[in-house]
């Protein structure tokens, strides 16, 4: 199960030439700056634009110039959601979500319609029109629209990037969902770095037409030469467990493979598998451990690379922690003044620790 | 009202439907190609489409008569098929009526795909709907009140028809003989009495199409 992709296409100044062997499954962020050929990229998937290549998705070849194979769009078991959510505002909601659906011989149906509307939550909205709905709202029924095709693979298009925060902080957990519980494999498109850490297993950095980066989330993000600039968003995601709690100060454990790491008390049960995304402006680096102090998490490591970043006094600074990297930013005068270098034993004093779903 | 006049009435609502039916047919794909082409023609399709727009009826009805006259090639191609000389008869008024009202339908379906913009045929076809079937569930659904806009002009725009109606098909009353026509006969004639009953007619026809686009239009806007 894989979606290979090898596409070259020269418009203008633009030019996209990607080869690409993605997982089938779980979600793949195509993250880079805009302009740098995302959304060309999703759209020549889907058959909505032409360039000349190669595609091929879970085995079936959707489009082979070599051979003069091109299958249109409507033909390609996949399913779109656009950046704006693009409902049919002459059709209610529930025969916006029919239409796709009866389109689909019910023999190749595999998605239950109950179930994708207890997912995403919209089983109360069917009997109204497009125009009646929140912005948030007509993005579910999309989504949900797009999962009743029954899709091989689901194309996201920024689909958070028209709502405003609040109704993004309102549809993340129904996406989180879908990528707990579907099997459909996601290919992600986002200029949003929260989006990626929060969302992805799997991420595609893509700048001027080019993939510059490919790998699992936690591997790429922890690389201190990943060639998009991230700025302040520079920083690890890990995968953890929730541990213990501590009821008095409202906090709980959240156990990594490096260690454990003190959160806020989300009231999350013991066992559950989040993600934590600890930024690289968020963590210093100590020779000794401090304790008096007021940062509760302090990690030992090693030293395993450092890099300059994008401003002449800043580097960053990637430490292992029992295996798991963890990057700290920190000034340039720092890394002199403590003499910083590879394989140099550390503590590292991580202020803030974001859970993200 | 004379039994000639009612013929006149009746025939002039014969030909407006029957325009419009036609026209809705063709209409219809030069205002996609129109809206959709990237060719390098869409200038020049654009501008003979709207040819009617601005040359005097006269002209049109000239061009057209030559056209289908018994030595045109339209003249000749319809004698070939045993269908004879199409002046000066009912059917010869309505290719007139196609050709002079095409602008009136072509221009608010136009308007209407262009509004619509892709997207939503994108999205009919990420879910599985073929062209066929995504034109007819999505995309005239969708640019209706511009083909609603069409009917009512290329209707009303053929009722009042006068220049290309002489010049294509006299007054040969119960063939070719519209209520314009009618109206012109009965002034040659002095006879201002059923001039006035039939223009009158066509004012308060007029009115009430326009009236109407006007509050329907009016409502979609709000």
């Amino acid at each position: 199960m894989s979606i290979v992709a090898r596409f070259t296409q020269q418009r203008g100044d633009f030019v996209l030439d990607v080869d690409l062997d993605l997982p089938g499954r779980g979600v793949t962020g195509l993250f880079g700056p805009s302009g740098s050929g995302k959304t060309t990229l999703l759209r020549l998937i889907a058959g909505l634009d032409h360039a000349p290549g190669y595609l091929e998705v879970n085995g079936q070849v959707w489009q082979d110039d070599a051979a003069k194979v091109f299958l249109p769009t409507h033909k390609r078991a996949l399913g779109y959601v656009f950046q704006e959510a693009s409902l049919f505002p002459h059709l209610s909601a529930r025969r916006n979500l029919e239409y796709g659906m009866r389109r689909v011989p019910a023999r190749e149906r595999r998605v239950n319609l109950e179930r994708v509307l207890g997912l995403l939550g919209i089983g109360h909205l069917l009997d109204r029109r497009p125009d009646s709905l929140s912005g948030g709202e007509r993005q579910r029924v999309a989504i949900a629209r797009a999962l009743l095709t029954s899709p091989h693979v689901l194309l996201m298009d920024e689909p958070l990037a028209a709502l405003d925060l609040a109704r993004k902080q309102e549809i993340l957990p129904y996406l989180e969902r879908l990528h707990d519980e579907l099997e459909i494999p996601i290919l992600y498109v986002s200029h949003a770095p929260d989006e990626v850490a929060r969302l992805a297993d799997h991420i595609v950095a893509l700048d001027g037409g080019r993939a510059v980066a490919e790998g699992s989330l936690t591997e790429t993000l922890a690389r201190l030469d990943l060639p998009i600039r991230l700025g302040d968003d520079v920083g690890v995601v890990l995968d953890a467990c929730i541990g213990e709690r501590d009821e008095t100060w409202h906090l709980a454990q959240a156990d990594f493979a490096g260690g454990t790491l003190w959160v806020r008390d989300t009231g999350l049960p013991a066992g559950r598998r989040v993600r934590i995304r600890i930024l690289a402006r968020d963590v210093s680096v100590a020779l000794e451990r401090h304790d008096r102090t007021s940062i509760q998490n302090l990690l030992p490591g090693a030293v395993e690379a450092i890099a300059d970043e994008s401003h002449p006094a800043l580097a960053l600074v990637r430490v292992s922690v029992s295996g798991q990297p963890i990057v700290a930013r920190v000034t340039r005068r720092s890394v002199a003044a403590l003499g910083l270098a590879p394989g140099m034993p550390v503590w590292l004093q991580i202020k803030a620790v974001a859970l993200i779903g | 009202m004379t039994s000639e006049d009612l013929l006149a009435v009746w025939l002039t609502l014969k030909l407006a439907s029957i325009t419009t039916a036609i026209l809705l047919l063709i209409a219809t794909p030069i205002a996609w190609w129109l809206a959709h082409t990237r060719s390098i023609w869409k200038g020049p399709v654009a501008a003979v489409v709207n040819l009617p727009l601005v040359l005097p009826p006269t002209v049109l009805g000239f061009y057209l008569l030559l056209l289908m006259g018994p030595d045109g090639p339209v003249g000749q191609f319809t004698q070939f098929l045993g269908l004879g000389r199409l002046p000066f008869t009912f059917w010869g008024l309505v290719v007139g009526s196609v050709v002079f009202s095409l602008p009136f339908s072509v221009q608010p379906i136009l308007n209407a795909f262009e509004a619509m913009g892709a997207r939503p045929m994108e999205v009919a076809a990420t879910l599985r709907a073929g062209f066929r079937d995504r034109f007819f569930s999505v995309a005239i659904p969708l640019a209706w009140p511009g083909f609603f806009t069409a009917i009512v002009l290329t209707f009303a725009h053929t009722v009042g028809e006068f220049g290309v109606v002489l010049m294509l098909g006299g007054n040969i009353p119960g063939e070719t003989q519209v209520v314009s026509v009618a109206i012109y006969n009965h002034v040659e004639a002095m006879d201002y009495g059923p001039a006035h009953l039939l223009a009158g007619g066509m004012v308060g026809f007029s009115f009430l199409v326009l009236l109407t686009l006007n509050v329907l239009g009016r409502r979609r806007a709000s």
